[in-house]
């Protein structure tokens, strides 16, 4: 195709005649290691990041100066009222638990479906999965009201002789978040040893050395550590795909399981999951594009890779949207006044406005990924996630309040508002999930550089000498991939 | 450098073809203290070295069973036995309600015997290797290829080896030592 003659980073084409390469440039293992650790190892920090890393520190420092006084006076702070008991803390919690989805999908479930792009992008995934689950695991946390005694979630012997009651899906939920978190966090540095062990015998530094050193567990490359690494590796990616499937189901027992119309619902379980992988890749989205413009990684992270990440965006919205339609179909056709009502007060009730704002970012926007130019057009796909970034903090807003403050009883009802506070926790957890994303950008490997070595085509031990690039016909014409010689 | 000393021979590939018909002599010759370094896993190269499967399946199948046997004595002793409480009538240990934490504590203790059972199996952590005493060896984390024969292997002669090392069209054999020289 043309496009791809005239511009060597465009590996979009849809064209049969070419297999695309997804590591684009001419790179080799040299290159690709090379481009990756330095960005740890010898490139100056950016004045931009102690900018950032100012910023989101400040934002940190913030959100736990509301915890403090949330703390010191109790949750009359936040903007909860009587019918609506459940206001910012279980959205912010729903919403961070969702983002983190994307990450274990992409780490995985494409792992097992053999989806060679996902190699460029599951670490960075995979790293905003751990940090969107801190985020989340800070609300349920705090939101209890009487944190002295938070240790009750867990089955913990005590004074009173007393235990949790397991067929709470609240309970499961402490359950589900804490095993993915554990789970995403073991299969994250499962991942990062070999690249860890790379940046140990790249570094110059003896404090680098040290570090990098241990963090690395001594790991060679010997083929024999591979062959277990990689059997277990494969199982993890098993186990983390029905765990990833099965926590935000969890999640929305929380809801499905309450006799509340708009959540006593059976489709929460699909609809919440599509939900949270639709948000999560946005937001793998928001942070990659300044990330790999920043950081040179735009041969490796290339817009193939963000093109694909679109299309399950698109697919996963249209999910979300036919969930949305089946929702409102099952309130009408079943008949039961009280959900009709919960409904049609959800559309055109007190909040309208946020249902209107959900439905425009998840629903409407999303399907501008039908057409190419625009799923391929980088400032395009930015702003379509950050439309999506605050839709589905939209949903999970318009599912909790919206029901609440209008439930049975009429005399009841009530309008719920946030605090000042409220506003700043929340605004203080982005600060949090921002700094660890900053930190991790300055002192962690943020590509896999040994998996994206297993996807070029060089590393296949069959192919020859003389096929340095692609070995097989029609790749990419030699005066294309010269164009991207270094 | 004495000969006690002497923990085996390198050798350098530039690819990981070269690599693979190299392993292929290497386990051929009746080797059995040896091993390849790569920057990551080289395709085929199970067959390549005559490895076989490793038993961490049946580690991690085990660790299963223990979470999912701990899930449901826990659910069922807390819950139905030492502090029983009716709650809308639900029976007090009904598998329905109790399934979620048995899959939840399933998966968590598989993947705890798949993390530390691997590690576990490969040595590791292991915080010395005189491998890494080699300048050269250090591109094996990033774009290069190795071979190694201990010197504790039965079929080692430190003369033929190095000969049989030189013969697999490799860079030239160095010597590895367990103590650093200097």
């Amino acid at each position: 195709m043309k496009s791809s003659a005239t511009d060597y980073l465009n590996n979009t084409s849809d064209d049969p005649r070419y297999t695309q390469e997804l590591i684009l440039g001419g790179n080799d293992f040299t290159s690709i290691t090379e481009t990756v650790s330095d960005i740890v190892l010898e490139r100056k920090t950016p004045l931009a990041w102690y900018v950032m890393f100012t910023i989101t520190a400040g934002l940190t420092g913030i959100l736990f100066l509301m915890i403090g006084y949330l703390f010191l006076t109790g949750v009359g702070v936040w903007g909860l009222n009587n019918p609506v008991g459940w206001g910012w803390a279980i959205v912010n919690f729903v919403f961070w638990v969702g983002i983190g989805h994307a990450g274990t999908l992409i780490s995985a479930i494409l792992f097992l479906l053999r989806q060679k792009w996902r190699t460029s992008i599951n670490r960075f995934a995979e790293a905003m999965t751990i940090f969107a689950v801190i985020c989340a695991g800070i609300f349920p946390g705090i939101h209890v009201g009487r944190v002295w005694v938070v240790w009750w979630l867990f089955p913990i012997p005590n004074f009173q002789n007393m235990w949790p009651n397991f067929r709470s899906p609240l309970l499961w939920d402490v359950f589900a978040v804490g095993t993915y978190a554990t789970v995403s966090l073991l299969f994250w540095y499962t991942g990062m040893v070999p690249d860890l062990a790379t940046l140990r015998d790249r570094a110059k530094g003896r404090l680098q050395q040290i570090i990098y050193g241990v963090l690395s567990l001594g790991w060679v490359g010997s083929h024999r550590h591979w062959h277990r690494y990689e059997k277990a590796y494969l199982i993890l990616a098993g186990l983390a795909t029905p765990l990833v499937l099965s926590v935000h189901s969890v999640v929305s027992f929380d809801f499905a399981t309450a006799q509340l119309p708009g959540w006593h619902t059976t489709i929460f379980p699909p609809y919440f999951v599509a939900g949270a992988v639709f948000s999560g890749f946005a937001m793998v989205g928001t942070i990659l594009i300044p990330a790999r413009q920043f950081f040179g990684l735009k041969e490796i992270i290339s817009l193939h890779h963000l093109e694909n990440m679109n299309k399950i965006i698109l697919a996963t919205g249209s999910m979300v949207g036919f969930a949305y339609a089946t929702e409102f179909f099952i309130a009408w056709y079943g008949g039961n006044p009280t959900e009709g009502f919960a409904f049609v007060n959800r559309a055109f009730g007190p909040y309208a406005w946020a249902y209107w704002i959900m439905v425009t970012c998840n629903v409407v926007t999303p399907q501008l990924f039908w057409f190419k130019k625009l799923r391929t057009s980088i400032p395009v796909m930015w702003v379509l996630y950050i439309f999506v970034n605050i839709g589905m903090w939209f949903e999970r807003f318009v599912i909790t309040v919206s029901s609440l403050s209008r439930d049975f009883l009429p005399s009841s009802w009530a309008y719920y508002r946030p605090t000042i506070v409220d506003i700043l926790t929340f605004l203080g957890s982005w600060g949090l999930f921002f700094t660890l994303v900053l930190l991790f950008i300055r002192f962690l490997p943020m590509v896999a550089m040994a998996e994206v070595k297993t996807v070029m085509p060089i590393a296949d031990p069959h192919s020859g000498e003389r096929h340095i690039v692609g070995d097989y016909h029609g790749d990419i014409p030699e005066h294309v991939r010269r164009k991207g010689h270094k | 450098m004495k000969q006690g000393d002497l923990y085996g021979l390198l050798i350098e590939f530039e690819s990981p073809s070269l690599l693979a018909a190299a392993a292929m002599r290497v386990r051929d010759a009746g080797f059995k203290k040896w091993d390849v370094h790569s920057p990551f896993p080289v395709h085929g190269m199970d067959d390549f070295m005559g490895i076989r499967g490793t038993r961490l399946p049946f580690i991690i199948l085990g660790g299963g069973l223990i979470g999912l046997a701990a899930a449901t004595l826990m659910q069922w002793w807390m819950n139905a036995v030492d502090y029983p409480f009716v709650i809308s009538g639900k029976p007090l240990f009904g598998l329905p309600a109790n399934i979620p934490i048995m899959f939840e504590l399933t998966v968590l203790f598989s993947a705890f015997a798949a993390f530390f059972g691997m590690w576990g199996l490969n040595g590791m952590p292991r915080w010395y290797n005189p491998l890494l005493t080699s300048k050269r060896f250090r591109r094996a984390t990033q774009d290069r290829f190795f071979i190694v024969i201990e010197a504790r292997d039965p079929a080692f002669k430190l003369e033929k080896t190095r000969e049989f090392l030189a013969s697999l069209g490799g860079s030239e054999v160095e010597e590895i030592h367990e103590s650093a020289e200097d």
